[in-house]
């Protein structure tokens, strides 16, 4: 049953991949009419194979709760790799209302970069521990990812409107923070090269040294270490460390993480460097011709209706039901640790958008920014503080 | 277009004190400006652990240089460290609060008045002024056009010939609905601070043992707990399904911690000293996730000791001989001054430190009543040494004051599990839910239902068109585009499209 889950993981990722390329595809230069039959002619195949995926993922899904005997939304690789179908599931969501392609260019294979980082953290099927076992955390857990994949739409939505929009001809601050996303979006695809390649390789070095809690340990890194941990000795021949963190670095793994995070923003640097090379453009510039038939109007109504839609979801799931949950577990319905603050934070940000939307009549660019802005949010409540600031919640 | 030309007291009045107030919060400028102020104050919040989560015997001013250095120290002086419960982020807080009973009154009274007085005949330019606007030379069968509207749910009142369609107007009640659920939460959440409402205390209980629980006394008496037994239960790494991930820790991992208790109420003592008569209430196994419920109380399963000392047996012994002339048995917890062995033998506890330490001048002290560490002072009577032998006995130590014939050696230990269990009432909980339910529904029916109009009137022998909704104009447009495919209707402009284009 394991197995034939994680065979339904990589099946859909394969799909979701053929369906990104056709998506692209379905933005081709072709005029008139003929243009509108085959944008609606790839469009469609688009879609349904992202429906395919969408259902092998979801296969992957039932077949591992059945293996483990509790739903697979219990550590980080679950977690993530469930918000990105849930990214998927949103994402088919809207097409089904808006019928727009563009989203389908950039809604897939961003879900596809998540389900990919995801699928880098320990992949065993773990037990669940005391804490967690409950109702509520699986209730939880899926309308919250439900509410970040819905949410995370209107990112997409609003990137597109941005790459259509925003002046390409100068340079600016604009073109350049587009880049900067590009770039970003780059490096966790540099990320999941390394740390692909680097297992697959079976690569491993350790060190030895004295830890936040003076104790002596072994800290083994499975890339090849560009920075080594304070105050440690390479306990191999392999690679060196070029330079070693700073002291203050010191928790658990952490150096170890720090030479992952170099690792991801140098390749992520090259796989930039290299695409520019070959445009000769900004990323964004050699887009924006192949959106120019995009309605702006659209994509910012498909940014704002993903808030509006998924506002909502993530209330009830990331919020309320965290706070039943918590009150059982914990004894308190919300105790301030870090994971729980940044849900809050997620909602007032969600919410101070709804206001500038609505009363204060920020649309468009100011809006799709603002977009981009709980985007960031969002990942930074599933990476930094799931790796960097610990908190209650065990993942990892 | 929002209040309909409705007045709205913050644009009217702006003369006295209170009137400057009032336009303050009532603004949404303002408002917004508090919830950023609010995010990014908890999000800095985060960057260190908060006073509460970190070790609890760590002073806090030194802690946060020591560990985070320099940033550390700034955050503590700046009162990060406790930031949740600091004044000012209640006052923030509150803002908040005054600010969303403002707003809603500042605009929901006009918004009532000028939705309940509609007018279906509007003037030429408040036509002009819709986004969706047309104006057909075309006349068509009005019949027509109310069944499709009809059929699309809308609600259609008629005047001189003109029509008004509306539908969904309750979703303009959405933003006031779930402001109103986050008033009421918010009073929930300040409500703890009053007496009566709110009561957290922890009780650590040894197995066997039987211990009132704090907090839950009133006038018809108090709560007790027996605690039975403490589990917990491990995963065994050599589970088939679990083994994989088992073996990639070194701890172990646990599966179960739970309390089998049996819960009691007892009816006020009458007289002073009398023990309580306990009456059975239930029996409960309590585990994490798992609390048990009682009156306004529950109970959960929150810590546990292990194998904590409980008693603690030593033989009487001739050095000389190694021959044994009796055990004591201590209770670690309430210990005996003497222990007759019989045939004139006698041990007696001149000292007992249950969690033994050196203080700073180097004397034998105990750290608390906690029998972590247990140490004792003996003299040891025997036919042959009627004058007594003193020793000094701990775990792995044993002094003599002089040369002794007798000496104690331990023959026995005897531990039991402590549960920790804490006791929760918080009477604000029922508020709370209704502030969440409210504000859900709120949310909801805001979003998720637009609220559309239609004006069609007869003007000079045209037909003029309008439409408007408070949002998704997409969808508004695709319904328009409907209507009028199915009943001849003139399909309008939206303006803003031919303004941009
Ligand atoms: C965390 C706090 C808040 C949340 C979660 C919140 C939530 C919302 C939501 C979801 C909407 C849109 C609802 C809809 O259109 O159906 C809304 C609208 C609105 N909110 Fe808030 N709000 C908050 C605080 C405030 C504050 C402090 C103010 C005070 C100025 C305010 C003033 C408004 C106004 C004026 C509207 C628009 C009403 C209209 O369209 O007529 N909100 N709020």
């Amino acid at each position: 049953m394991a197995e034939l889950s994680s065979n339904l993981l990589y099946i859909a990722f394969i799909i979701y991949l053929i369906a990104t390329a056709v998506f692209a595809m379905s933005l081709s230069d072709k005029k008139g009419n003929e243009k509108a039959a085959y944008t609606r002619k790839w469009g469609r195949i688009g879609y349904g194979l992202s429906i395919l995926g969408f259902i092998s993922q979801l296969g992957y899904f039932v077949t591992r709760w059945i293996a483990s005997g509790h739903a697979p939304v219990s550590n980080l690789f679950e977690f993530t790799t469930f918000f990105g179908m849930m990214m998927v599931f949103a994402f088919i969501l809207l097409y089904g209302i808006y019928r727009t392609n563009a989203l389908g260019v950039f809604a897939m294979p961003i879900a596809l970069l998540v389900i990919a980082y995801g699928s880098m953290f320990p992949r065993d099927i773990a037990p669940l521990i005391p804490a967690l076992q409950s109702d509520w955390l699986k209730i939880h857990v899926t309308t919250a990812a439900l509410g970040e994949g819905i949410l995370s739409i209107s990112f997409v939505a609003g990137f597109i409107y941005l790459i259509r929009m925003v002046d390409q001809t100068v340079s600016s601050k604009k073109t350049k923070m587009i880049e900067i996303i590009m770039y970003l979006l780059l490096c966790v695809l540099g990320f999941v090269l390394v740390s692909a390649i680097s297992s697959a390789a079976g690569y491993e070095t350790k060190f030895d040294w004295t830890d936040k809690k003076d104790q002596k340990t072994e800290l083994t890194y499975n890339v090849p270490a560009l920075v080594g941990p304070p105050n440690g000795t390479q306990a191999d021949n392999h690679f060196g460390p070029l330079l070693n963190a700073p002291s203050w670095m010191n928790g658990e793994e952490a150096p170890k993480k720090f030479n992952t995070f170099i690792w991801s923003l140098l390749t992520g640097g090259v796989l930039y460097g290299i695409i520019r090379l070959i445009l000769r453009k900004r990323i964004a510039a050699a887009i924006q011709p192949k959106l120019k038939n995009l309605k702006p109007d659209l994509v910012d109504e498909i940014s704002y209706r993903s808030v509006a839609i998924g506002f909502p979801v993530f209330t009830l799931g990331a919020l309320i039901f965290a706070m039943i949950w918590a009150q059982q577990a914990w004894t308190r319905f919300w105790g301030w640790d870090p994971k729980e603050v940044w849900a809050l934070i997620t909602f007032l940000f969600y919410a101070a958008y709804l206001h500038f939307r609505l009363s204060r009549g920020w649309h468009g660019e100011k809006s799709a920014w603002l977009c981009v802005i709980g985007f960031v949010i969002i990942m930074f409540n599933l990476v930094a503080v799931n790796l960097v600031i610990s908190g209650l919640h065990s993942y990892a | 277009m929002r209040y309909e030309g409705s007045a709205v007291r913050s644009q009217t009045y702006n003369k006295t004190f209170i009137d400057k107030i009032w336009n303050f919060f009532s603004s949404v400028k303002v408002g917004i400006g508090i919830i950023i102020v609010i995010l990014v104050a908890a999000a800095i919040g985060t960057i260190f652990p908060q006073e509460m989560y970190i070790p609890p015997n760590v002073d806090p001013t030194t802690y946060y240089k020591q560990e985070y250095g320099t940033p550390g120290q700034i955050f503590y002086l700046l009162g990060f460290h406790n930031l949740y419960g600091s004044w000012w982020f209640l006052l923030l807080l509150a803002a908040l609060g005054i600010s969303l009973i403002i707003v809603s009154i500042d605009r929901g009274v006009p918004l009532y008045r000028a939705l309940k007085h509609q007018r279906v005949t509007r003037h030429e330019s408040f036509m002009k002024r819709q986004r969706l606007f047309a104006v057909s030379d075309h006349g068509i069968s009005f019949e027509q056009v109310k069944k499709v509207l009809l059929g699309k749910r809308y609600k259609i009142k008629e005047d001189n010939g003109n029509i008004l369609a509306e539908k969904n107007r309750f979703s303009r009640w959405g933003p006031y609905v779930n402001h109103t659920g986050l008033i009421i939460f918010l009073i929930g959440a300040m409500l703890r601070f009053f007496p009566g409402m709110y009561t957290d205390q922890t009780l650590w209980i040894r197995e066997g043992e039987t211990a009132a629980i704090p907090g839950t006394k009133t006038d018809e008496g108090q709560y007790y707990a027996k605690n039975h037994k403490f589990v917990m239960e491990l995963y065994n790494k050599k589970d088939k399904q679990f083994s994989n991930a088992l073996n990639q820790v070194n701890n172990e991992v646990p599966k179960n911690y739970q309390s089998n208790v049996t819960l009691y109420h007892a009816d006020p003592s009458h007289v002073v000293g009398e023990a309580p008569q306990l009456k059975k209430v239930k029996d409960a196994k309590i585990k994490v996730n798992e609390p048990l419920a009682f009156g306004d109380y529950a109970l959960y399963q929150v810590d546990f000791k292990l194998n904590e000392f409980h008693r603690m047996n030593l033989k009487l012994e001739k050095k000389s001989t190694g021959k044994s002339f009796g055990e004591i048995k201590i209770n670690l917890f309430n210990p005996k001054s003497e222990y007759n062995l019989g045939n004139g033998y006698k041990v007696k506890m001149i000292e007992y430190f249950p969690n033994f330490k050196l203080d700073e001048d180097g004397q034998p002290a105990t750290e608390n009543s906690v029998p972590d560490n247990p140490a004792f002072v003996f003299k040891m009577f025997t036919p042959e040494t009627p004058k007594g032998e003193t020793a000094f006995i701990g775990i792995r130590k044993n002094v003599e004051a002089g040369k002794n014939k007798y000496k104690m050696t331990f023959s026995g230990l005897e531990t039991k599990n402590v549960s920790a269990l804490t006791v929760k009432k918080d009477r604000t909980l029922p508020i709370i839910i209704v502030g969440g339910i409210i504000f859900m529904l709120g949310v909801v029916q805001g979003l998720y239902w637009n609220h559309r109009r239609i004006w069609i009137q007869q003007k000079n022998g045209q037909l003029w068109i309008a439409a408007h909704t408070n949002k998704n104009w997409f969808g508004l447009k695709k319904e328009m585009q409907a209507i009028s495919q199915e009943s001849g209707l003139v399909m309008p402009v939206d303006q803003s499209d031919e303004k941009s284009a």
